[in-house]
């Protein structure tokens, strides 16, 4: 790795300050904007550690709702026996388990397989629990802490700027490097001696731990926990799709997916109750017809035409 | 005079500044509601809840409106779409209060959704009369969100209602000791099963077949006919919606001849009539109404010419009546304050379309249905706990 140059340290302490200022944000705003900021805090931290995998390597992983759901049962059951900061890394590393598990199983394929396989996964623990409440004879389970909307808030802050230090140092490593090579070209990268099963699969640990993380820190907000809600489809498909609006070139760029997703949906959710579904469908339309790219891509268009027009190309 | 209009208008104009409320001859008052329109939980919502939203503020205004403090409000309703997501719930509320500043806030729908939504209805204060959870713990949540009331019970007294109505018919020899019990494999279902099986052993009935199937089984047909050939005198079926409808259906297909058929959730709607018709009659299921009492027939009738649908008859009658509950106790403390209004939940009775409701020290509504059955094209109650209006349980008779 090499040292750190000026510009990397007045990055750096750009993102602190930024950071410092989002996290003002339950004095600053109201409870209705603390809870618009959790949910953007949350898919920041999913939408992000997503692309540092799916981004390299182009595998699209539909797999956050299960590694989520398993996040929110490790607080929901390990809440009555053990204190609630020791669930986090417990939740982490179980995530991180299961994640080189399925890794180990269907990394070795690639393309629509992987898809597949990951979309199956959510449901396929759901039903193990479920089962596994069919033989114990456990309902849902009450998750009753006295954990607040703020708390909830600042822990995903901190897990979105985690991953982000972390999607930073793997970019400078020999780790990121390798992975830049195999969503190029996965042959050559074998052929340059690139264990490529290796490397995916310790890449693919980081969303699976981050998502069961994001989970057991929002498992006291849900309060009661059942299959169906803890492992709801729908979440891995908004996190691609934020991702994918952000573009995930750039490690900021889920970021810049996540906000303006958030607000539109709000925008939608409040004006056509009716329709939500509906004209959701219509934004991904156009995501994917007008920006294939994402936002990362329209500002790299923006950047290279001023230039351009300036004659520096 | 027209100056004098003029003063007093400007004295109201004056007046309502101060209040910061718009003064007009009758005011508008925001009720926000916040239930699934999509989602795995939408088609429910449809039938036991937003028709019942519809009816009561059309209800309220027909009357004139909510009489607070003098001052009378026209009720206009915000709806918002959860989507069956709990964190989607919780912002709806967050949104209703601070950004709509809705004055009244309906609890939402659903055991999970109205769980996940209390903490949030506890920190504004708001009374959250649910309507539509089901939950043994009613002591330890309303020791933590002491605004939270519990009006639809638990699965112990349903399943005590269950057992004690085929211990009678039973005891009057409509049917032997022999069961087949089954349930979906979800939460619901698990728990009635875990509650079921000891207490129908207790009172010496033999489970000749059970068996569990996960929630969205399409084809029910190799359950349907394994428990036909176990030869149960008795079926009960601890299910949700769809399987409700797929279970009966197959019992039709292979001719299950048992004296007593249960089936739980969606028994009541009024669509379950509708597709079996005359099948029905005798059927058993969780829920029930007075279907006889003056208060449900004329809730019925006006459900209908509002909303252009009926009314189910389990969970319809008790959503509007936690809506009843809450516009009295506003109407009877005469002002928006919160407390106030929880308090007077707590301490007094209220007469309402089920009947009369008065909540425990756990904020928890004693008396509800618990069984009812499909006799003459109406589902009657036949077993509750303290709700006056039970009829007697029939034997079923041969599938037409």
């Amino acid at each position: 790795m090499s040292a750190l140059s000026s510009r990397d340290w007045g990055n750096l302490s750009l993102c602190a300050i930024a950071l410092a200022i989002a996290a003002c944000l339950p004095w600053t705003a109201g409870a209705y904007g603390l809870s618009i900021g959790v949910t953007i805090a949350m898919y920041t931290a999913l939408a992000t550690s997503w692309a540092l995998f799916s981004g390299p390597t182009h595998y699209i992983s539909l797999a956050s709702a299960a590694f989520f759901g398993v996040g929110t049962y490790v607080t929901g059951i390990g809440i009555q026996y053990l204190p609630y900061w020791t669930l986090l890394p417990i939740a982490g590393v179980a995530g991180a388990v299961m994640a080189a598990l399925v890794g180990l199983a269907t990394l070795r394929l690639s393309g629509v397989y992987f898809v597949i396989f990951t979309l199956g996964l959510a449901e396929f623990v759901r039903q193990i629990i479920t089962w596994s409440q069919n033989i114990s004879g456990t309902k849902g389970i009450y998750v009753l802490t006295s954990i607040g909307e703020m708390h909830i808030y600042w822990q995903l802050l901190g897990l979105a700027a985690l991953v982000w230090l972390l999607g930073w140092l793997i970019g400078r490593s020999r780790l990121g490097f390798a992975l830049r090579i195999i969503g190029d070209d996965e042959a050559v990268a074998r052929h340059s001696g690139i264990d490529t099963a290796r490397a995916k699969i310790l890449l693919f640990m980081v969303p699976g731990a981050v998502a069961a993380i994001t989970g057991a820190v929002l498992a006291p907000r849900y309060v009661y926990i059942e299959p169906s809600l803890a492992f709801s489809p729908m979440l891995s498909f908004q996190v691609v799709i934020m991702a994918l609006l952000g573009g995930t070139g750039r490690l900021w760029g889920p970021l810049v997916g996540v906000i303006p997703f958030t607000f539109l949906w709000e925008a939608i959710s409040v004006s056509f109750p009716n329709q939500t579904t509906l004209l959701l469908g219509v934004c991904f339309l156009v995501i994917v017809y007008l920006l294939p790219k994402g936002f990362v891509g329209l500002i790299d268009l923006a950047n290279k035409r001023m230039r351009s027009a300036e004659g520096y190309v | 005079m027209k100056r004098r209009t003029f003063t007093r208008l400007a004295a109201l104009a004056l007046a309502a500044g101060v209040a910061g409320t718009p003064a007009i001859a009758q005011e508008v008052l925001k009720v926000g509601a916040v239930a699934p329109k999509t989602g795995p939980l939408a088609g429910g919502a449809a039938v036991s809840y937003w028709p019942n939203v519809k009816l009561w503020i059309s209800d309220v205004n027909g009357r004139g409106g909510l009489k607070v403090g003098g001052k009378t409000y026209k009720l206009e309703a915000i709806e918002y779409d959860d989507q069956t997501n709990p964190g989607e719930t919780i912002k709806a509320v967050q949104r209703l209060v601070d950004q709509d500043k809705a004055k009244i806030v309906l609890p939402p729908y659903s055991t999970g959704l109205n769980l996940a939504a209390a903490p949030i209805y506890a920190r504004y204060g708001l009374p959250m009369i649910t309507s539509t959870a089901t939950t043994d713990k009613a002591d330890a949540l309303s020791a933590q969100f002491p605004n939270v009331f519990i009006t639809l019970g638990g699965a112990k007294p349903v399943v005590q209602g269950v057992v004690d109505t085929m211990v009678k018919l039973r005891d009057r020899g409509d049917i032997g000791k022999k069961l087949a019990m089954v349930n979906v494999a979800d939460a619901f279902g698990i728990e009635l099963m875990n509650e079921a099986k000891p207490a129908f052993k207790k009172a010496g009935f033999d489970l000749v077949y059970e068996t569990s199937y996960p929630l969205g089984t399409q084809d029910l047909s190799p359950v349907m006919k394994a428990a036909k050939a176990a030869a149960p005198d008795a079926f009960i079926a601890w299910s949700y919606p769809p399987d409700t409808f797929a279970l009966t259906e197959q019992a039709i297909v292979e001719d299950l001849k048992v004296g007593a058929f249960f089936t739980a959730v969606a028994t009541a709607f009024p669509a379950y009539a509708g597709r079996f018709r005359t099948g029905v009659e005798g059927v058993l299921g969780i829920g029930g109404v007075n279907a006889d009492g003056e208060a449900f027939k004329t809730y019925a009738k006006r459900h209908e010419e509002v909303t252009g649908a009926k009314p189910d008859y389990w969970a319809s009658a008790m959503v509007y009546s936690s809506f009843q509950v809450l516009e009295k106790s506003i109407e009877a403390v005469g002002s928006f304050d919160n407390a106030a209004i929880i308090k007077h939940i707590k301490a007094n009775s209220f007469d309402t379309v089920i009947g009369p409701i008065k909540f425990d020290q756990h904020n928890n509504n004693p008396s509800f249905w618990t069984v009812g059955q499909w006799q003459g094209g109406v589902f009657k109650g036949v077993a509750s706990t303290g709700r006056d209006g039970a009829v007697d349980v029939k034997k079923k008779a041969a599938w037409k």
